[in-house]
């Protein structure tokens, strides 16, 4: 087993919000907003989404060597188990579930003459023997299968549970967010089930330039996504919390100090600070060559310094809007009223000025992590973002985009890669909504 | 009787499942003033909007019969409805500092309505604007024309307001708390000029107000409101005879009265609080370099003393000082000069450390009930913060037990621990705030208007409250309030404060049967009270 560097910190974020959530569960008051999320219909199919891609980017996030004839390489577990998936590529682009290529050549008949035409691929749709004809009702076929076998084990599943929970916990199947929410299992399970039944014969979503399979590229890019969402967030929040705030209630010369780094900050161009770090770690890979001796290790280098810069650059916006917050909440008469009980001012910090700035703190993390996961895609294409060999959302986009020019078009890896990070964005944005609605005292007396 | 101009029958309006006005119906006649009286939540205001449709969407509103000057006002469209509203119905809301345009001079916005309601060329227009700030006498009316909101007063600011109702020339004028947010001698002034309008114009006035002794000096007919219906309407002067029902009955004995200081027993104790020379300035800074060219002079040179168990009540009207002066006793905002003995131990000389050690012996009651509390925190938290911040040795055993026996003193029910400030209404956050201000046992607590944004009846209670605790426990207040009738329920002792000084002082009947000084005279005239 291998500890890539991002591992380690993902590690360490999932067992950290486990903490969290264990606390948070302990405390007699967090009782109402837990049933409230609990109870919240979008939340919670919205919070199965999400743990659906982080169970995904866990998965992927398990490396380890392993040897295949004469080379070592490293892979995650999600490669192991998509192996097929892997390496079954084509020479170039096809389309989702099509048997041929997506460009005329000539080919070689089997009498030793040539004919100008599509090929069939290596493996997409070779099981058949005249694809024009039956391709149809096979793809059918097979998707019945492995829908009805996803939803064969999800059945399975919830007996098992129905037979252990007994009567004691009925509730937890029978309310109306508890239906929903086995709803929104059953799809998740036996669409998944059915993708991974057919892809063992197509590539769903098509191959990509160099006859890779885009349906693979999109799953591993969700790691990446999540990785540059989350790393980058975790490093922008303290420097935009500690720093707005206390620019925002010492006033003076903190106020000035933290005012003209951020002012100078923003004032370079943050493509530039990027790029400038981008190639120093470049410099310093090749430099220690024998440290860095594989691709991933790279790749993985790089893709933690573009979360470290963008977490650097990309805090000013957040620190101001808490700074100008806090402003106002010093004023406020419960901050006073501490100061006259003779409260510390580092506990009013943090007993009162933190707790009420955090639903902004909590719609701009949202806010932002979609956009740090289209900058990615923006910096892909100055090749300046994660590296090109990692699998990423920007990068599918970035290759698409020589394409859209096309006649027929290549649609297919944009079309992936907008559909999975629409959905990670979305879940994400409607889950901290709920979050955020659940702990405000004043809108949880309120209905949805 | 005269002829009736607003005729209302079976008003109901319902917010979701709730009915905040529930089956009303009333009369406005021709020419008179007709008072709709009750407390925050009673229903009024929005009966007011109803008529005007200037509800927001989601209330649901149901009416038997709604006819001005005999046209049926359901039957109008919406569009038509605009020539009803400015026109025929003028409408001045409570807060004039948000509800004129800060962009827009005040010429402006008086004209617009002109524009909308009347053929008028643009001379016609300007000295129609020019004769109606006449009419609502803003001095200098040819200067404040170009003016913008900013630049004027609260009162002038409602000026303009008034101005922009009659405009359209109305048949009735709605008055929504029309000085609620404005200083007594103020509110004297506008009531006055709103008298003296209608007398000249002839239209009828809608007075909507929580302020018994306001309405009986202004109305011709009051109707009381509770919980959304009218329990009882009737001619002024009988009702402050006959009121019958027991909510307006209860409403008139919760008023304060001026004349409770009269006879109230005079000793003395040890002096508690010895104030020298308090100066609090602020200093002005202009040109490149910020320099300090001069001071706004916000408490200037304030002396007093106040003995142990007695309330000092600091009188004022807005901008006087007053508030300043609280927090700056109490090294919420730093003083510039002046020495302030507590218990023979001179303040300014302690240490910053030993300052916030002392700081449980005087604590702090604001006004506002809804800001002064952090939304974020259970109240049983709240009230435990000062325990924790300076008797860290107590263990949170016997810091629950002392909040349990806090919310008991202050009668609240010992389940609100576990609530938050937000469920709670006006009254019962009051009393959580003088409970939090209680935990740390102190010998003198500031009230900042603690009952300013309370109805009556709530603030009759507060101030027992105070009382009692003041007897049993000895603590002293220093009051800080603008209203001389809640003066006179609870103090001893009165300091007039005017401009940042202290213009007269002395013992409350004194000075409140025989003041010396013309300012407090003038105050004291502009208290509305009931004959």
């Amino acid at each position: 087993m291998i500890i890539l560097w991002t591992d380690a910190l993902i590690y360490m974020l999932v067992l950290a919000s486990l903490f969290a959530g264990f606390f948070i569960f302990r405390k007699p008051h967090f009782q109402r907003p837990l049933k409230k999320i609990s109870a919240s219909k979008t939340g919670m199919v919205s919070l199965l989404l999400l743990v659906f891609f982080i169970f995904i980017g866990l998965l992927d996030s398990i490396h380890f060597k392993q040897s295949e004839g004469h080379s070592t390489e490293i892979i995650s577990a999600l490669d192991f188990w998509a192996k097929p998936l892997r390496t079954q590529t084509e020479k170039t682009y096809s389309a989702p579930f099509s048997a041929h290529l997506y460009s005329k050549e000539m080919i070689a008949l089997a009498d030793g003459s040539h004919s100008w035409g599509y090929p069939r691929l290596k493996f997409g749709g070779s099981h058949l023997q005249n694809p024009d004809k039956e391709k149809l009702h096979d793809v059918l076929t097979k998707a019945a299968i492995g829908f009805a076998k996803g939803a064969s084990i999800f059945i399975l599943f919830i007996v098992l549970l129905w037979s252990y929970l007994h009567d004691r916990h009925k509730h937890l199947l029978n309310s109306s967010t508890a239906k929903a929410i086995w709803i929104v299992v059953f799809l998740l399970v036996s669409i998944s089930y059915m993708l991974i039944y057919l892809s063992g014969y197509y590539h769903v979503l098509g191959t990509d330039k160099v006859g890779e399979d885009v349906f693979y590229q999109a799953i591993k890019s969700i790691r990446t996504g999540l990785v540059i969402g989350s790393l980058t967030t975790m490093i922008m929040l303290p420097l935009a919390i500690v720093f707005g705030i206390m620019a925002g209630f010492f006033r003076g010369w903190v106020d000035d100090v933290i005012q003209y780094i951020y002012t100078t900050l923003n004032s370079i161009p943050s493509v530039l600070l990027i790029a400038a770090s981008i190639l120093m770690v470049q410099v310093y890979m090749s430099n220690h060559a024998e440290e860095f001796n594989s691709l991933i290790l790279r790749s993985d280098m790089r893709l933690l310094f573009l979360c470290l810069i963008l977490g650097v650059t990309s805090w000013t916006g957040l620190c101001r809007m808490l700074r100008a917050e806090t402003l106002k909440l010093r004023e406020m008469e419960y901050v006073q009223a501490a100061q006259a009980l003779g409260v510390k001012q580092s506990t009013i910090l943090i007993r009162h000025i933190l707790p009420n700035v955090m639903h902004i703190v909590l719609i701009s993390v949202v806010l932002d992590f979609s956009s740090l996961v289209l900058a990615e895609a923006v910096l892909s294409y100055i090749n300046i973002g994660v590296d090109p060999t990692t699998y990423s959302w920007g990068n599918m986009i970035n290759g698409a985009r020589l394409e859209m020019a096309r006649e027929p078009v290549v649609w297919w890896s944009l079309l992936a890669s907008f559909v999975f990070m629409f959905s990670l964005v979305l879940a994400a944005n409607l889950f901290a909504d709920t979050v955020r609605n659940a702990f405000d005292p004043r809108r949880a007396e309120q209905g949805e | 009787m005269e002829q009736v101009l607003l005729q209302v029958r079976g008003l109901t309006v319902a917010f979701k499942d709730e009915t905040v006005v529930n089956d009303i119906s009333f009369d406005v006649y021709k020419g008179e003033t007709f008072a709709l009286v009750g407390e925050s939540g009673s229903g009024k205001s929005i009966s007011a909007l109803s008529v005007l449709r200037l509800l927001p969407g989601n209330a649901k509103i149901s009416v038997n019969q709604m006819l001005l000057d005999g046209e049926n006002l359901l039957s109008i469209t919406e569009q038509g409805f605009c020539k009803i509203r400015g026109k025929r119905i003028g409408l001045i809301f409570q807060d004039p500092m948000s509800s004129l345009n800060p962009v827009m001079t005040i010429g402006e916005q008086i004209a617009e309505v002109m524009q909308i309601h009347f053929n008028y060329s643009k001379a016609e227009i300007s000295s129609a604007v020019f004769k109606l700030l006449e009419q609502v006498e803003i001095p200098e009316p040819e200067r404040r024309i170009n003016e913008y909101p900013h630049q004027l007063s609260g009162g002038q600011r409602q000026r303009v307001m008034i101005a922009i109702a009659l405009a359209g020339k109305p048949d009735l004028l709605i008055a929504d708390e029309p000085t609620t947010a404005l200083d007594v001698t103020i509110q004297a002034q506008i009531l006055q000029l709103l008298k003296t309008i209608q007398k000249k114009t002839g239209m009828a006035l809608w007075l909507i107000s929580h302020d018994l002794a306001l309405v009986s000096n202004m109305a011709d007919r009051i109707a009381v409101m509770q919980k959304g219906k009218i329990v009882e309407t009737d001619d002024t002067a009988h009702f402050f005879k006959k009121a019958e029902h027991p909510y307006s009955l209860k409403l008139l004995a919760a008023l304060p009265s001026m004349d409770s200081c009269i006879n109230k027993p005079i000793d003395t104790n040890s002096n508690l609080l010895k104030v020298t020379d308090f100066k609090v300035y602020y200093p002005i800074r202009k040109g490149f370099f910020k320099r300090i060219v001069d001071h706004v002079r916000a408490v200037d040179g304030v002396s007093f003393q106040l003995q142990q168990g007695k309330t000092l009540a600091l009188v004022g009207e807005s901008g006087c000082g007053k508030t300043t002066l609280g927090k700056g006793l109490i090294n919420l905002i730093p003083n510039t000069s002046g020495t302030v003995f507590f218990n023979g131990i001179d303040l300014s000389e302690l240490t910053t450390d030993a300052q916030r050690r002392n700081r449980s012996d005087i604590q702090i009651v604001f006004q506002d009930p809804f800001s002064s509390m952090n939304p974020r925190m259970l109240v049983g938290d709240i009230i435990a913060e000062g325990i924790k911040a300076l008797y860290p040795e107590i263990g949170s055993a016997d810091r629950q037990l002392r909040v349990a026996k806090l919310l008991e003193q202050v009668e609240l029910p010992l389940s609100s621990a576990m609530r938050y400030p937000h469920e709670f209404s006006g009254g019962q956050r009051q009393r959580i705030c003088i409970a939090r201000a209680l935990a740390v046992e102190p010998k003198l607590i500031i009230c900042d208007e603690p009952t300013s944004a309370l109805d009556v009846s709530v603030q009759a209670q507060i101030i027992e409250l105070l009382k009692n605790l003041q007897k049993t426990k000895d603590i002293s207040y220093l009051f800080i309030t603008h209203d001389l009738a809640v003066v006179a329920e609870i103090a001893d002792e009165v300091a007039v404060m005017y401009q940042g000084k202290i213009i007269e002082q002395g013992e409350v009947e004194q000075v409140l049967t025989s003041p010396q000084h013309a300012y407090t005279q003038q105050l004291l005239d502009a208290v509305p009270r009931i004959d």
